[in-house]
């Protein structure tokens, strides 16, 4: 294992982050504060509460979940994307590193700067909503599970997409719908019997639930499932890098 | 000098194909520089890329000091640095980051030392701080061969290094590639000018068609391949050529003021003494005698020629 280049690979992704912090952070958070205001202030104002949680306080987990995931899809696409687009790539093709140190490198930044966001968002929380956390571990390890998914999910992307257009495909078309239809902003079982059915489909209410869960112990979905859920997509994003790894698709011809 | 980079029936085929490389083999000796030339689409870039593990050799093998760049790739492409022909660096990064970056890529700890000498001889040091977006073209070129040197190879590849560079630029990395040899890298360079192979190669080698027609030491492969003109300059220009000196391959030029001779440097006898002694008798007043030896280019223009192919 190389862990230098690894080293260099996560250093280098890191200091993009810190270099253009205004649009890596600065603008998640300010995205953030004004759900609290619209949502919290605004519209949980003449909601009382959701499942025994006021609403304010309902919507962090969902907010720092939708955070978490685009950004990590969007930091881990746009990572491995950037190289491809200027040139780059062929550096690490010619680097004495196989492609999972490739990935470790690129997507363990992505998870990272993603968890340092949904970190923040947490921290801005507190100072609009009365919050505490049942099961801070658990939480934490959804966290960080999600971060790391979402962050392989985002690699393969960046991958795939030939063009800045792909890039954008499937963060656009496919998670921002998944996301916000996953319960964000509302428990599943505020939805008529046909829509909460098709709910449990989209596979974002488990992840979201879970989270829920290892905040205030209330959850759309049983834990065991939110659980399997996210490792279940965890394992299918390993094996499509396994692919990768092995065929070389869309890095080596 | 022993071998670095052996290369023993190397073929590469892409999808629908195309062969881009045929049953290549080639030995580079340490320390050497040897300059690969070719026309568009010969194969120069697929061989180094196929090299350096941009792209799969269909078949063959390829060994950087022993090391198969297949089965024992982190050792082999360690010894390597690649100067890609296009510019491609991050804008938006300083110059000793992303030089540094590069070290670290190849597995190097970080020895500011190291980066700071190699910034240094590409006169790059003034210029640590500045945005690579902020470079000139030059500049940037420079930055290229920085970040191949960060990690202390053994064998450079320069890929078209002054496709489109001033002279002076040019030069100057001419300088660069014989301080390496200094050093004892090995470098190899694909070129589209002969001029830059003729300057600073030890050894030529031809590719076109994905194929290598030949690898030569260059001042053997100019006296073995090389023309001489003879331009006897006369005082007085002639209409035509003499008839008593009909039984020589001479052409007019210069309106009338030289008899071009062509001869072959290999032949035992050139003639050059019983030409001259015959214009004298000719009744012809010579002015000057001038040598001229045919250049690379236009023994690379015969060999790539389909002429020239029949004739390998």
């Amino acid at each position: 294992m190389n862990r230098t280049a690894i080293a260099a690979i996560y250093r280098n992704e890191m200091a993009r982050f810190f270099r253009t912090l205004a649009q890596s952070f600065i603008s998640p958070v300010l995205s953030a504060s004004l759900y609290f205001v619209v949502f919290g202030a605004a519209i949980g104002s003449r909601i009382d509460e959701v499942e025994g949680v006021s609403y304010g306080a309902f919507i962090v987990p969902g907010l720092i979940m939708l955070t978490v995931m685009t950004q990590a899809i969007s930091n881990a696409s746009f990572g491995i994307y950037f190289p491809k687009f200027i040139g780059t790539f062929n550096e690490l093709l010619s680097a004495p590193l196989n492609f999972l140190e490739i990935v470790i490198g690129y997507a363990g930044a992505a998870a990272t700067k993603s968890m340092f966001i949904g970190i923040i968002i947490l921290i801005t929380s507190f100072f609009f909503v009365d919050l505490q956390i049942a099961h801070p571990l658990a939480m934490i390890a959804f966290l960080i599970l999600t971060c790391i998914s979402f962050a392989l999910f985002g690699f393969i992307i960046g991958i795939w997409a030939g063009n800045f257009e792909q890039l954008q495909l499937i963060p656009l078309l496919v998670i921002t719908p998944l996301v916000f239809l996953g319960g964000s902003f509302y428990s599943i079982s505020m939805l008529p019997p046909v829509w909460q059915t098709i709910s449990m489909f989209n596979p974002v209410v488990y992840l979201i639930s879970g989270f829920r869960w290892a905040f205030f112990g209330v959850a759309d979905v049983p834990i065991g499932l939110s659980l399997l859920a996210i490792g279940g997509f965890t394992a299918l994003c390993l094996l499509v890098v396994g692919f990768i790894f092995k065929t070389g698709w869309r890095i080596r011809q | 000098m022993p071998t670095i980079l052996s290369i023993k029936n190397l073929n590469k085929s892409y999808k629908g194909g195309f062969e881009a490389l045929k049953d290549v083999s080639l030995d580079i000796e340490e320390g050497e520089i040897i300059a690969l030339l070719g026309p568009n689409g010969a194969g120069k870039t697929t061989l180094i890329s196929t090299i350096c593990g941009i792209t799969m050799p269909t078949s063959g093998t390829v060994t950087v000091a022993g090391h198969d760049i297949v089965t024992s790739f982190r050792a082999a492409r360690s010894m390597i640095g690649l100067v890609p022909q296009e510019i491609a660096l991050e804008p938006f990064e300083k110059v000793q980051n992303v030089v540094r970056f590069s070290r670290g890529l190849f597995g190097k700890p970080r020895m500011d030392d190291i980066v700071e000498d190699v910034l240094k001889r590409l006169s790059l040091w003034d210029k640590r701080d500045a945005q690579v977006r902020e470079l000139s073209g030059g500049m940037k070129r420079r930055v290229l061969i920085a970040k191949a040197l960060a990690h202390e190879p053994r064998v450079l590849f320069l890929d078209e290094p002054t496709a489109g560079v001033d002279v002076e630029l040019r030069r100057d990395m001419w300088e660069i590639v014989e301080q390496l040899r200094v050093d004892g890298v090995t470098t190899v360079l694909t070129t589209h000018y002969i001029e830059e192979a003729e300057a600073i190669a030890d050894r030529v080698g031809v590719i076109n068609n994905g194929e290598i027609l030949l690898v030569e030491d260059k001042d053997k492969l100019m006296a073995r391949m090389g023309q001489k003109q003879l331009d006897v300059q006369l005082s007085a220009p002639v209409d035509e050529i003499p008839e008593a000196l009909s039984g020589y391959d001479l052409t007019i030029g210069d309106k009338g003021r030289t008899l071009i001779y062509s001869y072959d440097t290999k032949s035992d006898r050139t003639g050059i003494t019983r030409l001259l002694k015959d214009v004298a008798d000719a009744g012809l007043k010579l002015r000057d005698v001038v040598t001229r030896q045919s250049s690379l280019e236009d023994i690379f223009v015969s060999l790539v020629s389909p002429k020239g192919e029949e004739k390998q």
